[in-house]
């Protein structure tokens, strides 16, 4: 009765449903079940690792801290040639002037000087020394427009030109209301200041955004920016009529102004920034700034694999700042080598543990696991103990007269004491699976290879040894990905010569607080090891690793 | 070994003995000889001993004391690997990681032999158990009568003289082990080679040896050809392991080298043959199988001894009738009756007379 088929020839089950969605509706609770099981460690991983993790590879390429702080320069760079040979013009230099007076308000220009500084030396400094000239230059401008009219000095002058009315009066009540904590309200332009005064009105939005985010100041008490000054300068020389824009005073003083600016004291940027700092004047650094400017570089990338980014292209880096491969090369095969002696020190003894007696199997395991029990860090101090130059294995092989007292090894701050530590805490992470996979080979195997005339060694190598690669394969990758990203023991035992990659990362996440490299070394290391995961999967066959049964 | 002579064994226990905790011995004095050619069972409960004397031939465990003979040399410090000895397991312990031609193929690449003469023996073999068309499978794809299949070709495909099999039939079920029984037997005898066959099973023996020694606290209780075995029982135990048995519980009033009288325990006197008894006054147990017992006045011999029964239970079996009585007093006494037109089908609550000829009446030790 129940193998009966609708026109489309489908079974048909009791209830006159298809099968098939019988069957789905059926399974459908089950399915949401066991997501709601896994519902709160799905979140709480999503949110606690993979969502930092995806945020801290992203940062590899992010690069829009260029065209964030210095937006007009990027925008006047973009007709430049970095391979004339020539210093841009001066109309980059005035948006760079812009760009950096309000970077400097910000604080935010030494930051972009330490960005570019990864790229090129000395750009932290030259950014950090020119920030601080800015003023400077907009007080020139700024004297001269005061001079002309005392008014020019008042925040409320340049809120009520530039500002919308309802804005203004918005702004006046909350200053009234001396209410800390809620936020001034957000600033307008007035209608048609931003027409007539292009300039000034961006600068003055970006300075009202800034005092309301930061300080909760008002932008009618706080003293204007002086690069306002050499904005309204400019605006006025461009648009000599600006002033028809406005009215009554502010109407007045624009045109005042816009009479008297053809007779101001011009700045030279160019000259004003290469006084700063002689940095400007080369063609290297602007080129530097407009290799950087768009959002996105590959420039970590090329870094950490020991290239970088030049205005004349890709190129390697110079050999005396080569580190990055030979760290990577050194790092696979140091955890290929303690891979290794996990698995040669490894092996015997769960060959033991799986074919001992319950009981001794078991005081076996515990000695196993006791490294466990004690910290790391204790593991770890206890091999310096060890290991070192005045230590109990120097001074044993002195004694026993091995070793002459005046040249004692040197078993510590290198690699062998990275292999060492190393070896000795992965140990069980090779060992436990071994274990479990062997408990699971019955020792009728061996017995019957001997019977059938194998020798001791035959049988285990023709007829054990293939039944417990699966467990060597899982060990292997257990303590192959665990070592490749080791930090702390190569850290306190590898001097220079044992370290490994991820030591350089750690340095670059918490010293030199280049987080793009980091990043980018990070994103390299995990790409190796699927591509190793991979590789194993395509040679051995992931399925054929097994943790037990 | 002809050269020898007939009458020396091919494979000797001389006085062995075994212990693994050096306190209690789990092998008693073992004296065993097994011709060449011979097809014998070890039977026993699960820990009287079997095992552990098939592994020490195996050489996978080694004679506390004693000496094990091969051929007429001592091989009790000869590895395994060298004994040449073929090996049947319980779980077959055919290589998961091999295919079914690699694992026959396995002792015969060890012994270095050459590649074609390998491939020869292997198809031979595995067309000798009718695997032929199973070479290239894994084990794990094969059901559990073929893995068996593969395991016993596996054991005879470097031809060696003695075959070791341990409970190898039993993971099948009935059926397939039945048939099994008769396919390893007729292997053997057509082959000629020595089989020592380990088993708990007693129709397994009884089926396929040609002798059977029934092992029990370490010893060999019996060491008999399975006919013998049934009905020529030595003591109680073998009379209780080997098929059923109705035993009835007495002493010895009268006894000459022919007939015991005995005195059961519900005060009738039946006559019994001697076997563990010697003198008036011992107690004994007293052995008759199921199917000698008669209940039809008629077709009982006139000088059968007779006893009062009350019959509590009848089972239909099919081929035989399975009736079980109250005797002198005990409720457990099973006779067994062919199922044939004149049969006569007992009912629950009948009082009958029952009676058996004296010879099948054996005198075993209490």
């Amino acid at each position: 009765m129940s193998d009966t088929t609708d026109a489309a020839g489908r079974i048909i089950s009791a209830d006159g449903r298809p099968l098939k969605s019988s069957l789905n509706r059926a399974l459908r609770r089950e399915k949401l079940r066991a997501l709601a099981l896994i519902a709160p460690l799905l979140i709480f991983v999503l949110i606690t690792f993979i969502a930092p993790i995806a945020d801290m590879l992203f940062r590899s390429v992010e690069n829009d801290i260029v065209s964030n702080t210095m937006p007009r320069t990027v925008a006047s760079l973009r007709d430049w040639d970095s391979t004339s040979g020539e210093v841009p013009g001066a109309g980059v230099f005035e948006s760079a002037y812009f760009d950096l007076a309000v970077a400097a308000q910000k604080k935010l220009h030494s930051q972009l000087g330490t960005r570019l500084n990864y790229e090129l030396t000395g750009m932290s400094s030259m950014f950090r020394r020119t920030g601080r000239r800015m003023d400077d230059v907009g007080e020139v401008y700024m004297d001269q427009f005061a001079a002309l009219d005392q008014a020019w000095e008042s925040p409320e002058v340049w809120a009520a030109m530039i500002g919308d009315a309802d804005w203004l009066a918005s702004e006046k009540a909350w200053a009234k209301a001396q209410n800390p904590g809620t936020p001034p309200p957000a600033f307008e332009v007035k209608e048609g200041a931003q027409a007539a005064l292009p300039l000034t009105a961006a600068l003055y939005k970006d300075f009202a955004a800034y005092l309301r985010l930061n300080d909760g100041d008002s932008p009618t008490q706080e003293e204007p920016w002086p690069v306002f000054y050499a904005a309204l300068y400019t605006d006025l020389i461009n648009r000599p009529d600006a002033a028809t824009a406005f009215s009554g005073a502010d109407a007045q003083r624009l045109q005042t102004s816009a009479a008297a600016v053809t007779n101001f004291e011009a700045v030279d940027y160019k000259a004003a920034f290469v006084k700063a700092d002689d940095g400007w004047g080369q063609v290297n650094t602007w080129a530097t700034i407009k290799a950087f400017s768009p959002k996105y570089t590959p420039g970590y990338f090329l870094n950490a694999v020991d290239m970088q980014k030049t205005p004349q292209g890709i190129s390697a880096q110079p050999e005396s700042q080569q580190i990055y491969i030979l760290l990577f090369k050194r790092t696979l095969f140091l955890s290929l080598t303690i891979m290794f002696s996990c698995i040669a020190l490894g092996y015997p003894v769960a060959w033991l543990l799986a074919n001992l007696p319950a009981r001794s199997a078991n005081l076996l395991l515990i000695l196993v696991l006791l490294p466990f029990w004690t910290s790391l860090l204790v593991r770890t101090s206890a091999w310096k103990v060890l290991l070192q130059q005045q230590g109990v294995i120097n001074d044993t092989l002195v004694w026993i007269g091995l070793v002459n007292d005046t040249d004692r090894l040197v078993l510590i701050n290198n690699q062998f004491g990275t292999i060492v530590a190393m070896t000795h805490i992965l140990l069980p992470f090779m060992i436990l699976p071994l274990y479990s996979v062997m408990k699971t080979i019955p020792p009728s195997y061996l017995r019957a290879a001997k019977s059938l005339g194998a020798t001791n060694w035959t049988a285990f190598w023709r007829v054990y040894f293939p039944q417990s690669v699966p467990g060597i394969g899982a060990g292997s990758i257990l303590v192959f990905i665990l070592s490749i990203g080791y930090y702390i023991t190569p850290e306190l035992v590898g001097g220079t010569t044992g370290t490994f990659i991820s030591n350089r990362i750690a340095y670059h996440i918490s010293s030199s607080l280049n987080w793009g490299l980091a990043a980018a070394l990070g994103t390299i290391l995990l790409v190796v090891v699927l591509a190793l995961y991979w590789a194993y999967d395509r040679i051995v066959g992931i399925d054929n690793v097994k943790l037990g049964g | 070994m002809g050269a020898n002579g007939t009458n020396e064994a091919f494979v000797a226990f001389d006085r062995v003995q075994k212990s693994y905790d050096g306190e209690t011995l789990v092998v008693k004095d073992l004296n065993l000889a097994i011709a060449k050619g011979e097809f014998l069972t070890m039977l026993g409960p699960s820990g009287s001993g079997k095992t552990t004397c098939l592994m020490m031939l195996a050489g996978f465990e080694t004679a506390t004391n004693g000496e094990i003979l091969l051929d007429g040399k001592p091989i009790n410090s000869v590895p395994p690997h060298k004994r040449g000895i073929g090996m049947v397991f319980q779980n077959y312990a055919l290589f998961p990681h091999m295919t079914v031609a690699e694992n026959l193929s396995f002792p015969l690449e060890v012994r270095k032999i050459g590649k074609s003469d390998r491939e020869a023996k292997v198809k031979r073999a595995l067309e000798m158990v009718q695997m032929g068309d199973f070479g290239g499978r894994r084990p794990a794809q094969l059901s559990g009568g073929q893995q068996q299949r593969v395991a016993l070709a596996r054991a005879l495909v470097f031809e060696p003289e003695l075959v070791l099999m341990d409970e190898p039939l039993g993971a099948l079920d009935k059926q397939l082990r039945e048939h099994m029984q008769f396919e390893i037997k007729h292997i053997a005898d057509s082959l000629g080679i020595t089989v020592v066959y380990v088993t708990h099973d007693q129709t397994e023996a009884l089926t396929m040896s040609d002798r059977v020694a029934v092992f029990e606290d370490g010893r060999i209780q019996q060491l008999a050809p399975p006919d013998q075995l049934y009905e020529a029982p030595e003591n109680s135990f073998v009379a209780q392991f080997i098929g059923e048995n109705n035993s009835l519980e007495g002493v010895v009033e009268q006894i000459n080298n022919k007939v015991a009288v005995v005195r059961l325990d519900s005060g009738d006197l039946i006559d019994t043959i001697p076997v563990n008894v010697s003198q008036v006054g011992e107690r004994t147990r007293v052995s008759i199988r199921p199917e000698r017992v008669e209940f039809i006045k008629d077709r009982l011999s006139p000088d059968a001894h007779t006893l009062k029964a009350e019959v509590l239970e009848f089972v239909y079996m099919g081929d035989i009738f399975r009736t079980r009585l109250r005797v002198a007093g005990k409720d457990d006494f099973i006779i067994k009756s062919r199922n044939a037109p004149d049969q006569v089908r007992l009912k629950p609550g009948q009082t009958i007379e029952i009676g058996w000829m004296p010879e099948d009446c054996r005198a075993l030790d209490a």
